[in-house]
């Protein structure tokens, strides 16, 4: 098995792209980062694994933290509480981890599972479920792949544990682990359905940690040099550019406990006398130019910065921002029908057949 | 209505007098050392006009003296005259991960703590506790506190802006162990973030002698120069505070020399929506002015390497001023200018740097030292200089306009004869009289806020919303606003994500005049 030893600013630049790949979700992986660089200081190191080496009968624990980005804010995600998520599930299924893994590697959840590897001495796999940010918990290829949606524990920093044991749908998983972290005050930490080193190898997307640390790392390089963030992320990591313009409007409601709206943008540059609006619900969903679809899920929608190349959220865009559009490509396990039937435009409500801006 | 707008800058002490709505005096003098001294001599020179007097010969009755001044933000900065801080947090367990402090440049940490003590406390994001507050552990850090000398607390609590509650017991159990602490509360500095807001209360308790020092010396001024009127000082959002509460909260008054030019741009163009360019002698900084007020950065500020969320203005600042230095193959203007040595170092005084004053000299746009020094200057290579700065600050300008088409542009500071009066993404430029004085103008004309942001649970947007603008009029009154006066100039709902039962996170800013007597 062969393990690379991530330095602080491989973390740095994981940090940056998985907010890119947040897709306007996910959180900022500020604060992770920060949690890291105390605990590189304190001697704490990561390793990161191939999917490939492990073995299939070993397990995988899959750490996310769920609840509200802005109690995330005030409650700060303390990394033994991670760990500790990790331990209960353990004592719960009886096994111990090979290795920890990212759910989503898109935004803080992308850094979160690092801050738990970090006690627990155990490597990360290059791999995730989402590759990116979505909302909801079936909007994975694990569950694509029709993996079980459970057991997954929640533990809160005061002490308290909780195990959902059985439930018969991802959905379900979702709503009663949203229900059982509402409680605990919007903020949990949560080890997901533990995964065997087959199913990882079968129904994980890999390379994701990678992807996201060359993306960081090609950004950060170009803002050293003062050369253009964009340019520099589209030659490490195929994509498209889709508008280059300044925020017009930004409207923003809660529906069934999700952040949804639409930004307006006015084109600048070659987009001069043109308009972009995108749809979002947490992540940029789908996207329309003049009126017309321009990119829509799963193509991931990455709204960046056009000075610095790091991405915006879309709980703190603002009108009057200057942001580039840009499109990334998404797994094929989103494109097949049953992908497209989790995470594609229906499954958000829109009538729309995908239509990838790649094809 | 008679007010005196001070503004205490890095090289000028400005003074205006503003009478009835009218600049009836502004004058100019070289800042000093000890602050006091240079505000005396610019109310003497202010005082030689003339302007102060009564045809009578007594002196006029003054309702205010508002003073702006950079001394609080250039000590975090230049890392001087900072007071050590004791750190209380509550909300353990959460957040032990990262404690106060842990964000912060290492240079600047060294300076500013003291010491750090966590202890459990805080409340939810819906107002529940999150854990009862540990008051023996209050006390046990209060001591320990005495112990090292501390005098300078800073008290943050989980959702502190949602309930306030354990701040102000804690801050009550640590006076009882300490009379004279200097405490700041975070929830006195508003907004929800734990670190962003800690940071500003930790910058906040650090500033906490150089506040007692510099409000002291300003009232010593104003009290020396004869003048009998209340002292208040600018904020970073273009209002004013009475001098207790800027000494009690000295981060407000961060930025405010860049407001008060905003602002006192508005009031000398008596326009309420346009952009701002301020031409100092070393940078430019472009703004926009709506309502009559900055637009605000909502996003993370970095003062002195630390992040914080403060009400700052959103503005762009570039290297291009009245002293940047000219060269002139290839081209270029700034971003190094010769700042204060400019009367000295300048060709035009004498000097040998070539600089954007030279060049204005030599055009005849300004009558400054001997021309005849700058006659070598011919009128193309002028011109070509002038272009290049006027596109510089096109550029700034059309980066921080959040509309396509042209929009109005108001020139004001030392350096605003660089800005043409033609330029691209502006319908027209407008230089106004005294606009070398914008900011002690924007001083003499500040007015009183009050701000409130924080989760409503359980109530419809349009209830919320309101109950946010009474909570913010209680403030803006309780900081010295008459309440007849008071509008609201910003209100911002947003819906929270995952959050069940209708959260939404409101941020409402009334301002209001400064109430009489």
């Amino acid at each position: 098995m062969s393990l690379r030893d991530l330095s602080i600013d491989d973390i740095e630049s994981l940090a940056l792209g998985a907010w890119i790949l947040g897709t306007g979700g996910g959180g900022n992986p500020y604060l992770p980062l920060l949690n890291m660089r105390a605990l590189y200081k304190e001697g704490h190191r990561i390793q990161l694994m191939d999917a490939a080496d492990l073995a299939d009968d070993d397990w995988v624990g899959t750490v996310a933290n769920m609840g509200a980005p802005l109690v995330g804010q005030e409650r700060l995600i303390d990394s033994l509480t991670l760990a500790r998520a990790v331990s209960v599930m353990e004592s719960h299924i009886g096994k111990r981890f090979a290795a920890l893994m990212s759910m989503e590697i898109g935004g803080a959840n992308g850094v979160r599972p690092l801050m738990a590897a970090a006690h627990l001495g155990r490597p990360i796999v290059d791999s995730d479920t989402m590759a990116r940010a979505y909302p909801e918990l079936q909007m994975t290829s694990v569950a694509i792949g029709g993996l079980s949606p459970c057991p997954v524990s929640i533990v809160d920093v005061r002490g308290f544990e909780s195990i959902v044991h059985e439930v018969p749908s991802w959905k379900w998983a979702e709503r009663v682990a949203r229900k059982i972290c509402t409680e605990y005050g919007a903020s949990a930490a949560t080890c997901q359905p533990s995964r065997t080193g087959a199913e990882v190898k079968q129904w994980c997307i890999h390379g994701t940690v990678t992807k996201a640390m060359t993306i960081g790392a090609a950004v950060r390089e170009a803002q050293r040099r003062h050369d253009d963030p964009i340019a520099a992320l589209l030659a490490v990591e195929p994509g498209k550019l889709l508008f280059k313009g300044k925020v017009t409007d930004v409207q923003r409601r809660t529906s069934e406990g999700w952040l949804r709206g639409v930004v307006r943008f006015d084109g600048l540059d070659g987009w001069r006398g043109s308009q972009m609006t995108i749809n979002f619900q947490n992540e940029w969903i789908v996207s329309f130019r003049d009126g017309e679809p321009l990119a829509m899920t799963p193509d991931l929608i990455c709204v960046l910065n056009s000075d610095t190349g790091e991405a915006v959220g879309s709980e703190t865009i603002r009108y009057g921002q200057r942001v580039t559009t840009i499109a990334l490509r998404p797994p094929e396990i989103f494109l097949s029908p049953k992908g497209l039937a989790h995470v594609g435009p229906r499954a958000f409500g829109y009538d729309l057949d995908f239509r990838s801006v790649f094809s | 209505m008679r007010r005196i707008g001070i503004d205490v800058g890095g090289t000028n002490t400005d003074a205006v007098l503003i009478e009835e709505g009218k600049v009836t005096g502004a004058v100019k003098a070289p800042t000093s050392e000890d602050v006091t001294t240079g505000i005396l001599d610019s109310l003497r020179t202010l005082g030689a006009t003339g302007v102060l007097k009564e045809s009578t010969g007594a002196l006029k009755r003054i309702d205010g003296v508002m003073i702006g001044t950079t001394h609080f933000i250039n000590a975090v900065v230049q890392r001087r005259h900072l007071t050590k801080v004791g750190a209380l947090r509550l909300g353990m367990p959460a957040s032990a991960s990262l404690p106060p402090f842990c964000d912060w440049p290492e240079d600047l940490a060294t300076l500013v703590r003291g010491s750090v003590w966590m202890v459990e406390g805080g409340h939810e994001y819906d107002g529940r506790l999150f854990m009862p507050l540990d008051e023996a552990a209050v006390t046990k850090a209060a001591q320990e506190m005495k112990a090292a000398g501390l005098k300078a607390v800073a008290i943050s609590s989980i959702f502190s802006p949602l309930d306030p509650s354990h701040e102000r017991r804690a801050a009550e159990l640590v006076t009882a162990v300490i009379p004279d602490a200097a405490i700041t509360c975070s929830s006195d500095l508003g907004r929800i973030g734990l670190l962003e807001r800690e940071n500003a209360g930790l910058l906040n308790a650090g500033l906490a002698d150089l506040a007692r020092e510099t409000i002291a010396a300003f009232e010593k001024a104003i009290r020396d120069s004869g003048i009998a009127a209340p002292l208040f000082i600018t904020q970073n959002d273009g209002t004013v505070v009475e001098a207790a509460q800027a000494r009690r909260l000295p981060v407000y008054s961060f930025a405010s020399g860049a407001t008060n030019s905003m602002r006192g741009a508005a009031y000398l163009s008596g326009m309420q929506d346009a952009m701002v360019i301020d031409v100092g002698g070393t940078t430019t900084d472009v703004g926009q002015l709506r309502n009559g007020f900055p637009r605000e950065a909502n996003s993370v500020v970095k003062v002195g390497g630390v992040r914080t969320l403060f009400r700052m203005p959103d503005l762009l600042s570039i290297g291009l001023g009245g002293g940047s230095h000219v060269v002139l193959d290839p081209l270029t203007v700034g971003p190094v200018s010769v700042g204060y040595r400019l009367l000295r170092d300048g060709i035009a005084f004498g000097g040998a740097q070539l600089t954007t004053t030279d060049v204005a000299v030599a055009m005849g746009v300004l009558d400054l030292g001997d021309k005849a020094k700058v006659a070598h200057l011919d009128r193309a290579t002028c011109l070509k200089v002038f272009a290049e700065a006027a596109r510089l600050a096109e550029e700034a300008i059309d980066r921080m306009k959040t509309e396509a088409g042209d929009v109005p542009l108001i020139a004001v500071g030392g350096g605003a004869f660089l800005i043409p009066d033609k330029m691209a993404g502006v319908s027209k430029v407008i230089h106004v009289q005294h606009g070398d004085c914008a900011n002690a103008v924007g001083a003499a004309i500040a007015q009183v806020s009050g701000e409130c942001d924080q989760i409503f649970k359980d109530l419809t947007r349009v209830e919320a919303i309101s109950a946010a603008q009474g909570i913010a009029n209680d403030r803006a009154v309780a900081a010295g606003a008459s309440r007849a006066s008071l509008t609201t100039i910003e209100s911002e709902d947003m819906p929270l994500a995952y959050l069940p039962g209708n959260s939404v996170r409101v941020r409402v800013r009334v301002v209001g005049d400064v109430a009489a007597g």
